[in-house]
């Protein structure tokens, strides 16, 4: 379970965030929708603990976890995974290396045997053939080359391996064809179950056909302005933001 | 001038009758005494009972070093170096010449274990990595170690199955007296003795190091590898390597150094020489992580040396492939000189500096044959307070139509305290040449750190994956046991660099 309780954040000085609340429950997906500039994005850096983001005010907890007094590397290991919006490329660094080190450090972290070469291979093909990416997809340089949306895949399989307990998505579906948002839908809706909660950033209506969320919720000037069921995301599909920012106001 | 001549007068007044007993058993070390002068070249020649040529060379050498002055123009600052203040000669108290490993000083063994140098013979491990594997598992691979302890060598395995194959593998000093006119032919063919300041010292007292001889056609039968080490104190180390491969031979040369915490500055300061004739090829790789002082830049060791290759015939190859780690100061330009017709010079660097270390390296790629062809890779990395410089020399002499070099110079900064420096000179004299120079400077970027770290990786091993990733192109050049170690190194050298 994820609670936030008014979370205020700033960058350089420039508060973002003005008083967050918002829980997510063990099992329950739910979207972040909103205009740009809203402070989602800062939402999922803090989560995750971006260090040039500053806490001002405000407590989150996860697991019973005191999330914002953890390493990212500490958040990481408990189970926080963050999709990013712009995956970050590693030149030289291969994909299966990056990936097998990362879910080595965080199976040590939580005192878990490591896997060697040929454990991981074989968890790692299973999962890209689950998720129809191509095999050198592991072979590949982290990011480096690949296309927007072959980012964002790579940032799906990434999930897929780590199997985290919380999943922020942020605008993963942003730059995808139908194809492709299928297949990151996929790779959360595998993933659901009773251990694991997603937060998921979006613009689109449209993930959110294939990804149904249990909560959808509407931040803009860095607040929650509204909460509501599947449904508050279709009528932001045509309505747009504007009556609930004036309504806010 | 003057007064080096007069602290030489001083020193050889105040030494000279004791020099045929001079030596000083310490801890089991025979010392020469401190200082350099004639009758220290001359007791040199003599306990390693050389020919009378090899002596008049090192004479030569002396006076030719007499005349010369300290080079300044490289972009590292260090005290004087006291040469006086060094023993030029230390040897094992026990007799050089072992028949088996039981009869080495078993505290030098053990020395060699916590060093985790493999002395003993072994067949490298055949690693199964997966699809990610950078370096391809080469099967059953053997490693003939050469090691050196101080001056001597008093160890060498699989002499036998190299002396099948006809390959000679041994100290120079045996080289000397078992094979006198390979060594007199080649000796100094390729660095002259008063090349540069480093090298005719290391010409006047060299005291040992390895020497390599592939015959016509042959394809060594295994890696080569020696380990340099240095011990004794304040005892300056001037290795004299010579590798000849004949024509269509190979021969693949490893060289890796570790030494001791010391307090003082140790110089060393050596001379490799290779020569390749037509169709040979000789790789030569090198892990270097001598001491490089302490956190506050105490202590550490002085790295000067010549390294050269000479591409004699058509299509020779000489590659260098080395990772620096180590040493307060290095100051090394593995060179090729293309004299053959499409013959190949290749050089891969990563230098790392931390600290207060500071390294000025690179490369120069003489083009004298047709179509010769160069290729440079180096990666640099500065941490701490450390300055590291890329010096690189390509010159096209006019005979070389058809000549070709490709140069690509990375650095990469950690922290905001250290920097970088690429010095490149081109020179061509053929119109026909083509010389590519690309050079890049980047730092480790906090979204590559933070992405890393959302992904559970700790900072440190963070800063470990990027650094190794950027110098991939040159660790993959490294044979398979060597990449391994080289990436630990990396890591244990950029230890607490960020943070």
């Amino acid at each position: 379970m994820l609670q936030i309780s008014g979370l205020a954040a700033a960058i350089d000085g420039k508060p973002i965030l003005r008083g967050v609340d918002l829980t997510v429950p063990s099992g329950e997906v739910h979207a972040i929708m909103g205009p740009n500039g809203s402070g989602k994005s800062t939402l999922a850096y803090v989560l995750a603990g971006r260090a040039d983001y500053a806490v001002t005010a405000g407590s989150v907890t996860f697991d019973g976890h005191d999330l914002l007094t953890m390493e990212p590397e500490q958040r990481a290991a408990a189970g926080v995974f963050l999709a990013f919006q712009a995956p970050i490329e590693l030149p030289g660094v291969g994909n299966a290396n990056f990936l097998r080190t990362a879910l080595n450090a965080q199976r040590r972290a939580r005192g878990e045997t490591e896997l060697d070469a040929v454990q991981f291979l074989k968890l790692a093909r299973a999962e890209t053939k689950r998720l129809q990416m191509p095999d050198d997809m592991l072979k590949r340089n982290v990011n480096v080359g690949f296309s927007g949306g072959e980012k964002k895949r790579n940032e799906v399989l990434q999930m897929a391996l780590l199997r985290p307990k919380l999943a922020i998505l942020d605008e993963t579906d942003s730059g995808l064809d139908i194809d492709a948002l299928r297949i990151v839908a996929n790779g959360v809706n595998d993933l659901r179950g009773p251990a694991f909660s997603a937060l998921v950033i979006t613009h689109h209506q449209r993930l959110l056909d294939y990804l149904v969320p249990t909560r959808v919720h509407v931040l803009a000037g860095g607040r929650i302005l509204r909460s509501g069921g599947p449904e508050l995301a279709h009528e932001l599909e045509e309505r747009g933001y504007a009556d609930i920012v004036a309504e806010a106001a | 001038m003057a007064a080096v001549t007069e602290t030489l007068d001083t020193v050889q007044s105040v030494t000279q009758s004791g020099y045929k007993w001079g030596f000083v058993t310490d801890i089991a070390m025979d010392l020469a005494p401190k200082g350099l002068n004639e009758d220290i070249i001359r007791l040199i020649s003599d306990r390693k009972q050389e020919p009378a040529w090899l002596l008049e060379w090192r004479l030569k050498a002396y006076a030719a070093w007499q005349q010369m002055t300290e080079p300044h123009w490289a972009k590292v600052e260090h005290p004087q170096i006291d040469l006086q203040g060094l023993h030029y000669y230390a040897a094992p108290s026990k007799k050089p010449g072992y028949k088996s490993l039981d009869d080495v000083d078993p505290e030098l063994l053990r020395t060699y274990e916590k060093l985790g140098i493999p002395l003993k013979e072994r067949a490298v491990l055949a690693g199964v990595e997966g699809a990610d594997n950078e370096f391809d598992p080469d099967q059953g691979r053997q490693v003939a170690v050469d090691a050196v302890f101080d001056s001597v060598s008093v160890a060498t395995t699989f002499r036998e199955t190299l002396s099948k194959a006809g390959v000679i593998f041994c100290p120079i000093s045996e080289a000397i007296r078992e094979h006198p006119d390979l060594v007199r032919k080649y000796l100094s063919s390729v660095v002259p003795v008063s090349d540069n300041y480093y090298a005719a010292l290391n010409s006047a007292v060299f005291t040992d190091g390895s020497f390599v001889y592939v015959p016509k056609g042959v394809r060594c039968p295994m890696e080569l590898s020696t380990y340099f080490r240095i011990n004794a104190r304040n005892t300056g180390q001037f290795e004299r390597t010579l590798i000849i491969a004949e024509a269509g031979s190979y021969v693949s040369y490893l060289e890796g150094c570790t030494a001791p915490m010391r307090d003082e500055n140790q110089l060393h300061a050596a001379v490799v020489e290779l020569i390749a004739f037509d169709d040979a090829q000789i790789k030569y790789s090198t892990v270097q992580n001598w001491y490089p002082g302490d956190a506050e830049g105490r202590g550490g060791i002085y790295n000067f040396v010549t390294k050269r290759g000479a591409c004699r015939g058509r299509r020779s190859k000489i590659s260098w492939t080395q990772v620096e780690t180590g040493s307060a100061i290095t100051w090394k330009y593995p060179s090729c000189i293309l004299e053959g017709d499409d013959s190949v010079g290749e050089f891969y660097s990563v230098a790392v500096t931390n600290n207060h270390q500071q390294a000025d390296t690179g490369t120069k790629m003489l083009h004298i044959g047709k179509n010769s062809r160069s290729t440079i890779v180096s990666k640099g990395i500065s941490a701490g307070k450390s300055n590291n410089t890329y010096r690189g020399l390509v010159r096209v002499l006019p005979r070389a139509s058809g000549a070709r070099n490709h140069t690509q110079c990375d650095s990469l900064l950690i922290g905001d305290q250290c920097g970088a420096h690429t010095v490149p000179y081109i020179e061509s004299r053929n119109p026909s040449a083509k010389v590519e120079h690309e050079a890049t400077t980047s730092k480790i970027a906090d979204d590559q750190l933070f992405y890393c770290r959302q992904r559970g990786l700790s900072e440190e091993d963070a800063v470990n994956l990027i650094v190794n990733g950027f110098c991939k192109d040159v660790l993959k050049e490294l044979p398979m046991e060597f990449a391994v170690e080289a990436q630990k190194l990396l890591a244990v050298s950029l230890e607490g660099s960020v943070g």
